[in-house]
């Protein structure tokens, strides 16, 4: 059994005094380097849920154990991608995804002087995406998926223990998508490390994830856990066969019931 | 071949031919030359009134640009920190505005009582007129930062200043640069205005003293050595804006 990474042990949190709780007793644990995809309503508190991973925000109620030690403040171990890809436009993609080490310890304090070799190792990044020859090119010279691309290698740029990601495919089209999650199931499997996913696609989350969880409207709860036991490495056409689409589809039950309620 | 001629020259071309007509209506009517001199007539003062003329306009020119830096300073400093926090921001916000509001000729005769006349008054009515422009801009620069980008960069564990020093202020470079385009024009109107009521040197007392002694000519000489000169600088920003903010304007920009 490998090591618990991420514990929320009945975690509350509401924004501030006077509002409601917009999550409510989660209790999840989540194993080093497993693929986590939280799925759930709009508004159910998905992105709240990663604020409370990565110490952006604090629990009212509960503790939140990450990397073995309770969180009280950013983590400087975590890589995020958003929906939008969020690239400053007054950098190259080289520069984009250079961004973190001039923030991060240990690489900040030696930024300048190492320049060169963590400008090879974005480069080896950018390649693994797909993205070699663009690295010179402002971000409004990619498209759309050429840009979340670059937004996935500024999340891991710094070797990140824990990768957070609120729904970075959802602006983009079928297509790029799937290719897209191949690119970070191989990132992944590669040189694993521990992914929360957070997405309103069924299918992206079945596809890629280790377990799904599902959570209720505001205020969030988890409803459900699912393992998904299809076999690893997992090809695209895995997603047309039959115990995928009933994964699928017993998830999708799962929203159904929550809308209803 | 001809188009291209006058599509290249169109705004010279007009300049030209507003002067042509203007000297011809004066001269087809017979137009007093103490009313409204002939484009020729005012040439004629400007050379003849070369000397006084240029004393006064850098005059001007300097009082401007002192009162347009410290403008430019406390419009950086109090951006800064109108944008970074949202407290400062409501706090300072309704002040600024009914402050924005007040006609800044109205202090003129408020400076006088406090330096007296010359120039202090004429920097110190540049500076207030000119500074909120570039106050706004930046605060706005500043407070348009996407949440998620802000949250990129604190879950790296960046401080405050490295989020704005990475990317605060430069996502504000264009904001910042088209308020210093507004903020020098109207750091010349500030300046002309302390002249007029509140000075013995500079454009804006040329032509006070010039209409008293009815020298029309000589005021018309003094409003383009001025409109020349905020043009001028207007130029010379809007140059460093596409130099320094090149990105923001992809449209010029080729794809290579």
């Amino acid at each position: 059994m490998p090591n618990q990474f991420i514990e929320f042990d009945r975690v509350w949190l509401k924004y501030n005094p006077t509002a409601d709780f917009v999550i409510e007793e989660i209790t999840v644990s989540i194993r080093e380097h497993e693929f986590v995809a939280i799925v759930g309503p709009s508004g159910c508190g998905k992105s709240t849920f990663m604020k409370l991973c990565t110490g952006l925000k604090p629990p009212t109620q509960g503790t939140v154990i990450v990397d073995g030690r309770e969180v009280s403040g950013p983590l400087k171990i975590t890589g995020m991608a958003f929906q939008a890809p969020n690239l400053l436009p007054w950098r190259t993609t080289l520069d984009n995804v250079l961004l973190p080490l001039e923030i991060v310890e240990p690489y900040k304090s030696n930024f300048r002087s190492k320049r060169k070799e963590y400008a090879e190792r974005a480069m080896k990044l950018i390649s693994t995406v797909g993205l070699a020859g663009w690295e010179h090119k402002f971000p409004w010279e990619l498209s759309g998926g050429m840009q979340q691309r670059a937004s996935i290698c500024r999340a891991l740029v710094h070797e990140p223990k824990l990768l957070m990601l609120d729904e970075p495919f959802a602006a983009l089209d079928a297509f790029t998508r799937e290719e897209l999650w191949c690119v970070l199931r191989d990132l992944h499997a590669v040189d694993p490390f521990t992914v929360v996913l957070v997405t309103h696609d069924l299918r992206e989350a079945t596809f890629l994830a280790d377990t799904v969880y599902v959570m209720s409207k505001r205020p969030g709860r988890i409803l459900a856990k699912r393992d998904i036991e299809l076999q690893r490495p997992r090809d695209i056409d895995v997603t047309y066969t039959e115990p995928f689409s009933k994964i699928v589809h017993e998830l999708r039950e799962h929203i159904g019931a929550i809308r209803k309620s | 071949m001809y188009q291209t001629f006058v599509e290249k020259h169109a705004p010279s071309l007009l300049v030209i031919a507003f002067l042509l007509l203007w000297e011809m209506i004066c001269r087809g009517f017979k137009i007093d030359p103490f009313v409204l001199p002939m484009p020729t007539a005012i040439f004629d003062a400007m050379i003849e009134y070369k000397k006084p003329i240029f004393d006064h306009a850098l005059q001007t020119f300097w009082t401007t640009m002192v009162g347009f830096a410290v403008a430019v300073l406390v419009g950086i400093v109090l951006g800064c920190a109108l944008g970074s926090s949202a407290l400062v921001y409501r706090a300072c916000y309704p002040l600024l505005v009914g402050f924005n509001s007040i006609p800044k000729a109205a202090f003129v005769p408020i400076l006088v009582v406090w330096f007296g006349i010359g120039t202090t008054p004429a920097i110190i009515t540049a500076f207030l007129i000119s500074f909120f422009p570039i106050v706004v801009n930046v605060a706005t620069g500043l407070a348009t930062l996407e949440p998620e980008l802000e949250d990129v960069l604190r879950a790296l564990g960046a401080s405050r200043v490295e989020i704005l020093r990475k990317v605060g202020l430069p996502r504000s470079m264009p904001f910042f640069f088209a308020s210093l385009k507004v903020a020098i024009t109207l750091a010349f109107v500030g300046t002309v205005v302390s002249e007029i009521s509140a000075s013995n040197a500079g454009i804006g007392y040329l032509m006070m003293s010039a209409s008293s002694s009815l020298k029309t000519a000589l005021m018309f000489a003094g409003v383009i050595v001025i409109s020349v000169m905020a043009m001028a600088m207007y130029e010379v920003f809007a140059w460093l804006e596409k130099r320094v903010t090149g990105w923001a304007h992809r449209g010029q920009q080729a794809t290579t």
